[in-house]
Parts: structure tokens; sequence; C-alpha cells
């Protein structure tokens, strides 16, 4: 009996959002007393280790000859070599791509029931029921799963990240797996650039930034401020930003500490991916905007002359 | 080559969500239902393969796990192009319920092409694409952005933590699509909705299935209090703020 956690590096590093879920996966293996295992794939830079232990990590399965990027089909097969040799009770893993990718694979091979997107610690244990977002983040929902193997993809920024003592073994893991059916003929990475799903603040901009030339500003406040950069829809239909930044009910769904929305109305559909950010600001040339009703902080103002403003007094704020 | 598009029934992006008395499920009185509009891309994109690459593509279906109530989705689905519609009879528990009920349609109806969408907009559980694709074994991508046909099959853009990637694909294959796969969603013009009226809409009945979760109870977002304004000239004042009120910053 054990929960199986899997952690994934990006470019040999583990990235905050993979703290968040080592913190995580060791608060349920306390509360469910069971042994905590953790699952590795390709190659990790020494001193990361350190990291993940520091943030509970004990027994590691360190897949370090396996491919960082696989097929589904075969990154699966891992898993479930995993699976079969910690007997888990949990398997854990982000709400990314990679999360959303895997852990239906897991429920249909063990009949394991599926809390997607699980926000922070479940409501119960026995019977085990979880939180998570529905109707787009209009709602949410309690989902209750009967099965004995559990799976849960924890969506991102819900679980405080906790140091805690571990003391990192890592174990050899190499099943052996099929050749994948799907060949990668080209990976292109977003080098260096904070993620969406990963950032603590997300600097938002709409239709309201005018033009796509008018971005350098708005990338800027994020720089200084250590946020990732998102925007509605119709800026990445205008092909102003590219769709990976689309936020909302259509696009991304996010939950950072602290969501900047210039120049955005606040449509319904928009508000449905940003409504769960801790601390919403808005800024908006329009004191009507629908934005106001669901943001925490308010400036009815031009953005243009708003946003240089802003990074003078963050700057000034960290001196 | 014949294409599959899975379709899920969901209430209009614009629906303000009210819960129903027992907490159990939302209010459907007044509700606009649509196809999915990741589903609805999925579908647009399946309509220009079949006209840019004329004669590869024999058939278009579309397929939805449901009671009779999604047939007006069905029937839109009709009418923006699908050739034929197929209805599995019943109200799905969750998205493995939904998979097996879509596998049993694959195995009958042999598609090369499966495609749905990334997720669908009232469980937002991304979870029947892949499920589908561990039920049937067949080559399946994920967060897909771009699909085109290619001599050995199918070349296609993903989403990764990070980057994208591009694949080849053989087929048969299952991909779930997102965002980019199709620019704008195609909306019926009046000679589908007329031609639509008569394609075949067939109804099948489901398989057995044990769901392996759910929803217990709904609970909606807590109502924001009142949003504290500052004034244009003190870019400042909301920087202290964050800083020693909200402490997010
Ligand atoms: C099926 C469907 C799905 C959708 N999904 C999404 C989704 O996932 N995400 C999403 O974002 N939208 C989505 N939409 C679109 C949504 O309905 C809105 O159209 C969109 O969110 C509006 O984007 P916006 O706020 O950037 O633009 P607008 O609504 O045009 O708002 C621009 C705002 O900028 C303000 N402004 C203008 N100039 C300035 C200035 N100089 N300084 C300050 N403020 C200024 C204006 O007052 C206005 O409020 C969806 C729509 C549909 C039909």
């Amino acid at each position: 009996m054990s929960v199986l956690v899997y952690i994934e590096n990006r470019d040999g590093q583990f990235k905050k959002n993979q703290l968040e879920l080592m913190s995580y996966a060791k608060k349920i293996s306390e509360a469910t007393n069971q042994e905590l295992v953790t699952l590795s794939i390709g190659n990790v830079k020494e001193e990361e280790w350190a990291r993940l232990s520091a943030h509970g990590a004990t027994r590691v399965l360190n897949g370090e000859n396996l491919p960082n990027q696989i097929d589904n089909e075969v990154f699966a097969q891992a898993l479930f070599a995993a699976i079969e040799l910690v007997q888990p009770k949990y398997l854990i893993l982000s709400d990314n791509n990679t999360g959303k990718a895997l852990a239906p694979r897991v429920s249909v091979k063990y009949r394991a029931g599926i809390v997607s997107g699980i926000l922070g610690l479940p409501i119960s244990y026995e019977p085990f029921v979880g939180k998570k977002r529905a109707y787009s983040g209009k709602a949410f929902a309690h989902v209750k799963v009967n099965s004995d193997l559990k799976v849960l993809t924890l969506s991102p920024n819900s679980f405080e990240i906790k140091e805690s003592s571990g003391n990192v073994q890592l174990e050899a893991f190499e099943p052996a797996l099929p050749t994948p059916k799907t060949k990668v003929v080209q990976a292109d990475k977003q080098m260096g650039k904070l993620l969406l799903s990963e950032a603590d603040i997300v600097v938002s901009g709409g239709r309201g930034m005018k033009s796509a030339d008018n971005w350098g500003p708005l990338e800027e406040l994020a720089e200084v401020m250590g946020a990732a950069t998102a925007c509605s829809r119709p800026v990445s239909d205008e092909g102003w930003r590219p769709h990976h930044e689309h936020v909302g009910q259509t696009g991304k769904i996010i939950g950072p500490t602290l969501y900047i929305a210039l120049g955005i109305s606040g449509a319904i559909q928009h508000l449905a991916g940003v409504s769960s950010s801790k601390v919403i600001v808005a800024i908006n040339k329009d004191p009507e905007a629908p934005i106001f009703t669901a943001a925490d902080y308010g400036i009815v103002g031009d953005v243009q002359k708003l946003i240089p403003q802003l990074i003078d007094a963050y700057k000034e704020l960290k001196q | 080559m014949k294409i599959l598009v899975c379709i899920s029934n969901v209430p209009d992006t614009t629906t303000r969500i009210k819960l129903s008395g027992d907490k159990k499920s939302v209010e459907t009185n007044g509700v606009q239902w649509i196809i999915n509009p990741w589903d609805e891309l999925a579908l647009t994109r399946a309509m220009e393969l079949s006209e840019q690459n004329a004669g590869s593509i024999q058939a278009i279906s579309v397929v939805s796990v449901g009671d009779a109530s999604v047939e007006p989705t069905l029937r839109k689905a009709l009418a923006v192009g699908a050739n034929e519609a197929i209805r599995v009879n019943l109200v799905p528990a969750d998205s493995y319920s939904v998979a097996v009920q879509l596998a049993e349609v694959v195995k009958q109806e042999n598609p090369d092409l499966v495609l749905l969408g990334i997720e669908s907009s009232d469980f937002n559980s991304s979870g029947v694409g892949a499920m589908l694709a561990e039920l049937l074994g067949f080559a399946s991508v994920s967060s897909v952005s771009s699909l085109e046909l290619s001599s050995s099959g199918l070349t296609i853009k993903r989403e990764v933590e990070g980057g994208t990637e591009q694949l080849e694909c053989p087929l048969p294959a299952i991909l779930s699509v997102q965002k980019g796969i199709a620019l704008e969603p195609r909306i019926p013009a009046m000679r589908g909705i007329m031609m639509a009226r008569s394609k075949p809409l067939k109804v099948v009945e489901p398989v057995a299935v044990e769901p392996l979760s759910e929803w217990i109870e709904l609970e909606l977002p807590e109502a924001k209090s009142a949003c504290k304004m500052i004034p244009e000239d003190n870019a400042k004042e909301l920087i202290r703020l964050l800083h020693e009120e909200a402490k997010v910053i």
C-alpha cells in the first residue's frame, strides 16, 4: 500500500508546481498512513533531488534512462509498471497536459475512479470525496470515488507548498517499454518563460490593449513581477498573442494568487476561467465593465498610461 | 477514410449556473444547449479536411451519449455538415461510462479517425479521449492544436508542458483537440438545416457499465465582496494594497 506521485521535470529541473504536488502527495500519504513513492522520468539534474527531498520525497523510482517526452501510450506503460511495483492506493499527477493524458489510461486499466483537477485536500477520505471545478469554473462538484485505487490530478495553486524533511533514496526504474505508434518529428520549447499553469501572478491583456504592438509594457510588467502573461480570447483569435495564453471557458482555466486584467471587459466566458484566482485586479476605462464585479481591486483608467506607472510603483516597493 | 466526431451536449457558454433543489444537478429550465465548443471545432476541422482532400474522406459521423434531449444538438451537427448521427441512449454518470459506450460505437462503425474535444465544458474532466484510446489501443494524441492528413496518416501539432511538438501519427487514431485546430466554428446555413432533417440519426442501446465515480453534490462559488476602487492617478496605492492588505506581492 502506497501513495504514488509522478513528479515531472522540465529540462532536468522541478518547477514550483511540482514541489506543490510533492507537498500534496506527502500530506496524503501522512493522512492515510501509507508509504510515499515518487516516480521521475527522464534525466534530472543532481542538485534537484535535494529540493525534492526538502518537500517530503523519500523513495524515488528514478527512470533516468527513459525519454523525457514520450508517446502517451508508452508513457502509460511506464506508469503501469510503477503501479504494479508499488501497488498504490492513490496515484497523484498534475492536472496539466501530461496528467490529463495519463490519468484516464490508468483509470481504464485498473478500473480506478479519477478526481480530475482536484482542488486541495479531499473533503473526506472514507468515503473518498474530492472537490473540483465544474461548468468551467462556474460551479464546484464534490466527486466520490469508490474504487480501491484513486487517481487524483491536482489543480495547480490549490495546495500550499510545504517544506518537510525527506531523505531521497533513488531506485533505478527501467521498465521494458513498447515502441511508440506516434513519432515526434519536431519539438519547440518555450525556453525559460514562466508557464501560465505554473505562475503565482498572471498579467493578462484584453482587446483594450488595442494592438499587438502594445504588449511590450505588459510583458515588462509581467517580467518585473515574476508573472506569466495571458490574454482574452479575441486577443488570441486576432493573433496578437499565441493561443496558449488564452484564458477562459474555452482556453485555460487558471487559479493564480493574483490575476491582473488589463483592458478586459470581463465577459462571463472570460470570468469562468479566472474566477478562482485569489485576488483579481482590474484596470478598465469603462466603470461599468463587468470585470469590476469579479475584481477585488480596480482602477478606472487607461491601460497605456497605467502599466508604466504600475511598473514604477512595483519597482519602488521592491527596493 | 471515415471520421467519427464525439459530441457532448452542454449549456451555452453564457449560461449562469443555478443549482437544482437537491444540489446534485443544475437547473436546466431556460438553458440553451449547444455542441461543446471544442467538439464544434473538431467537427469544423473534419469538414475542412474533407473539403481540402477531395475524395479521401467518405463520411463524417457524429456520436453523442445521452437521452433524447441531446438530439437537437446532434441535428445541429448534421446541419453543420456531418453525414450521420448516432445517439447512445444513456445518461452518462462519469467519463468512464461515456468512454465505454463510445468504444462500442467505434467497434461497430470502424472509423479511421476519432476526434474529441479536449474536455466537456460541463464536467471539465478531460477524461474521455484518453480512456477511449486505452480501451481500443489505437494511436492517440492529446492537446492537438493542428491536424493535417499525410501520406502515412496524420501530421499533428500538440501542446506539451512548456512547448509544442509536431508528430506523425498512423491510423486508426484518436485525437483530443483543443483551440487552434480550427479558427472559427462553423454555424449551420439554412440549406444545411433543411438537409439535416432527412439525414439519419440512429439510436443505439448502451452496454452495461459500472461508473467509477459520482457527483454527490454541487456548490456555487462564494459571492465576491465589493471591488475596492482606487483613483486613476494612484498606481502606487494599488501596489501598496496588494502588498500590505492582500499580501499577494
Ligand atoms: C462559445 C464562446 C466561448 C468563449 N470563450 C472565451 C474564453 O475562453 N475566454 C475569453 O476571454 N473570452 C471568451 N469568449 C468571448 C467573450 O464573450 C468576450 O467576447 C471576450 O472575453 C471579450 O474580450 P475582451 O475583454 O478582451 O474584449 P472586449 O469585450 O472588447 O473588452 C475590451 C475592454 O477593454 C476596455 N478598454 C478599451 N480601451 C481601454 C484602455 N485604453 N484602457 C483601459 N481599458 C480599455 C473596454 O472598456 C472593454 O471593457 C467566448 C465567447 C463565446 C461565444
